[in-house]
């Protein structure tokens, strides 16, 4: 097996080693294509990675339903009739629409994203103040710095306590002062804050400033009644959304006679579309850095074949010779292959190795998806893989080129004294 | 050791084509010496690379060491080439990237010869031509003598039945060429047989035999009082 064949290796290596400077002009091409492939890999890895980062926390099958005012007359009502949901509702819906996995309802102080006085040993915040579901942790993950969320007991029991955000905090509290335990005030009702989020750098829908409380006690507290502002809904992950969403829209609207074309009555927000969205861009940037690294790679490679034919050119006297002196055309056309995948493999190792530190140097400097999404740029094993093993089969044919060429030099042409 | 029997040979050039050897019977045994002389364009050159398998003839028959030589193919003559022949050159042909020994070596490779066992005998050859002190040597870095000398030890590496050397002391000046014909008649002494092309009367005159080569047949075929080279190194 001539894969074994030490001297021919060495023949080789001898050949390529002697001639260093050729040797690497030869792979300046291949190393340039594989840190361009890897970089192009790397760094969309580190974009999609950053996407991750961003929506880590949100059920990516989710949507949100709220109510509004209808666009449309319908069976008597005039237009512009406000909707106010039950929390019957919530049962109704998980009743009758299986797909859907949790539903959290929520009830909002004041108007729709409106802000509400909280007070404190003097301070004020304007926060938003909603009742909530421990569920709802389940669709828009907290990040707590202290403390816990809501949980059941809050809800059965309707406790006082709450949960705010960061925002909040730094306007009720001293810098180094301990919230958890400490009372705020709203409406005249007192609640002890029981933890504290912060943002996570992700999609944000209750914003920073912001009071959570149990659901139950927003009811007694603030006699809101059986009233429910709106619902997170995570479906099953089989189901697409979009046809939940509809669903839930047409028993929603048969209930409240709102019209079925109308847009308006009720609203509406699918979270898978933006992932759907965000995850096909992402795939298409890495298809399209595969594409245009296999490219640059076949022209690194096309480089090395064109060099080498040269080389062949160069050494046709020596190429002679050694006909002469008994290589068969198979030897000489396996030496030259040979020459062509060892430049390619070492070309594309040196660019691995190449790409690797500027993929580092890429993390530390930017790598905390702080300011962009860019998280941990880096190659996959499997990604450097199969890159080097194309690149590697591709050198086999394209040097069979120099190779072909070189056994059609006749010994006795290539040794014609001048 | 070689029989040619009406060999013939000549180059197609466009329309017209040029007939170079015109019948040539020829033979030569063990053990001797031969020049093959003749003027420029005579076809000396055409003859011994027939001869060496590097090039077909039209024509006529060729054995050598009673093997009929006919209608091989690339692999076939690469191998006879490597078992049967050693080449030795006007202009050296050494390959320049690599040392005294490894170009010795390199026929042996060839015949797959072991490693250890090649650098072995490449390093007897040298000795033999007295260059083993050479041996690491780029062939850069000797003089034409030497060079030729390098590649003489390369050619009788592989132990050829024939060698075959096309003016090889053509590059070299007449007290160098005198060396390199001492060595040859030493090969010679040994048993082996050699062929040498030259344009030389006194090279000729150090072989055993000289035949004359004018317009593709052979004028004349003698054998000579062979002059020893010793003489005026
Ligand atoms: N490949 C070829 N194609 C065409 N013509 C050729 C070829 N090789 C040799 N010839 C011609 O054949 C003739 C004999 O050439 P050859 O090289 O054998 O001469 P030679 O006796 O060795 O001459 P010299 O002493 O100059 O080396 C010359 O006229 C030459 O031009
Ligand atoms: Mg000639």
């Amino acid at each position: 097996m001539w894969l074994f064949d030490r001297d021919l290796w060495l023949e080789v290596f001898a050949t390529l080693g002697k001639n260093m400077f050729r040797t690497f002009l030869t792979m300046l091409g291949v190393i340039f294509a594989m840190v361009i492939l890897m970089l192009l890999l790397g760094s969309s890895n580190g974009m999609s990675n950053g996407f991750d980062k961003v929506f880590a926390g949100t059920a990516s099958n989710s949507l949100f339903i709220w109510s509004q005012k209808t666009s449309e007359p319908y069976k008597g009502f005039e237009r512009g009739r406000e909707i106010n949901f039950r929390i019957e509702d919530a049962t109704i819906l998980k009743e009758q629409i299986p797909e859907i996995e949790v539903l959290a309802p929520r009830i909002e102080l004041g108007s729709h994203r409106g802000k509400v006085a909280v007070y404190r040993k003097g301070r004020t915040s304007g926060s938003a103040v909603y009742g909530d579901y421990p569920e709802i942790d389940e669709i828009t993950k907290k990040k707590l710095v202290e403390g816990r969320f809501l949980n059941k007991t809050d809800i059965t029991d309707s406790k006082k306590v709450c949960v705010i955000g960061e925002e909040t905090f730094k306007l009720l509290f001293d810098k180094n002062e301990k919230a958890v335990g400490e009372d705020i005030r709203i409406n005249g009702v007192f609640f002890k804050v029981v933890g504290i989020y912060k943002p996570n750098n992700n999609i944000n829908i209750d914003g920073e400033n912001a009071v959570f409380i149990p659901f139950s006690t927003f009811q007694k507290a603030f006699g809101s009644g059986d009233r429910m502002g709106w619902m997170a809904i995570s479906v099953n992950k089989d189901t697409p959304v979009p046809i939940v969403e509809e669903e839930i829209k047409k028993l929603l609207k048969n209930k409240y006679d709102i019209s079925p074309t109308d847009e308006r009555g009720i609203g509406s927000f699918d979270m898978s579309e933006i992932f759907n969205n965000i995850s096909g861009f992402t795939m298409v940037l890495k298809g399209f850095s595969f594409f245009v690294g296999i490219f640059t790679l076949l022209a690194g490679v096309i480089a090395i074949s064109n060099i080498l034919l040269i080389t062949v050119k160069e050494r046709t006297k020596e190429i002679g010779v050694r006909r002469a002196l008994g290589a068969t055309p198979k030897i000489v056309k396996r030496q030259i292959v040979l020459e062509a995948i060892v430049l390619t493999a070492f070309a594309g190792l040196i660019g691995f190795a190449i790409s690797v530190g500027v993929l580092t140097l890429l993390d530390y400097k930017f790598g905390s998806g702080e300011e962009f999404p860019f998280v941990d740029p880096m190659v996959s094993i499997s990604q450097f893989l199969i890159s080097f093993l194309l690149m590697v089969s591709l050198s086999v044919l394209i040097g069979l080129i120099p190779a072909n060429r070189a056994i059609k030099i006749k010994p006795i042409e290539a040794l014609r004294e001048e | 050791m070689i029989e040619i029997k009406d060999l013939h040979k000549s180059y197609k050039m466009g329309s017209n084509s040029l007939h170079v050897l015109k019948g040539i019977n020829f033979s030569v045994k063990e053990g001797e010496l031969v020049a093959i002389m003749g003027s420029s364009g005579s076809g000396k050159s055409t003859l011994l690379n027939i001869l060496g398998m590097l090039d077909e003839l039209d024509k006529g028959s060729y054995e050598l060491d009673n093997v009929p030589i006919k209608n091989l193919n690339e692999t076939k003559a690469a191998q006879y080439r490597n078992k049967f022949l050693g080449f030795v050159f006007q202009s050296f042909n050494l390959i320049n990237y690599k040392s005294a020994m490894e170009n010795v070596a390199l026929p042996l490779y060839y015949q797959k010869v072991g490693r250890k066992e090649r650098q072995e005998k490449a390093l007897k050859y040298l000795e033999q031509v007295g260059l083993k002190q050479w041996a690491s040597h780029l062939p850069s870095e000797l003089s034409g003598g030497q060079k030729q000398r390098v590649a003489i030890a390369r050619a009788l590496a592989a132990e050829p039945k024939v060698l075959l050397a096309d003016e090889p002391t053509g590059a070299l000046d007449s007290k160098t060429s005198y060396e390199v014909m001492d060595l040859i008649q030493k090969i010679n002494d040994a048993g082996n047989t050699i062929l040498i092309v030259t344009h030389e009367p006194d090279i000729a005159t150090m072989c055993k035999r000289i035949v004359h080569l004018k317009d593709g047949v052979i004028i004349e075929d003698k054998n000579v009082e062979q002059v020893r080279a010793e003489k005026y190194v």
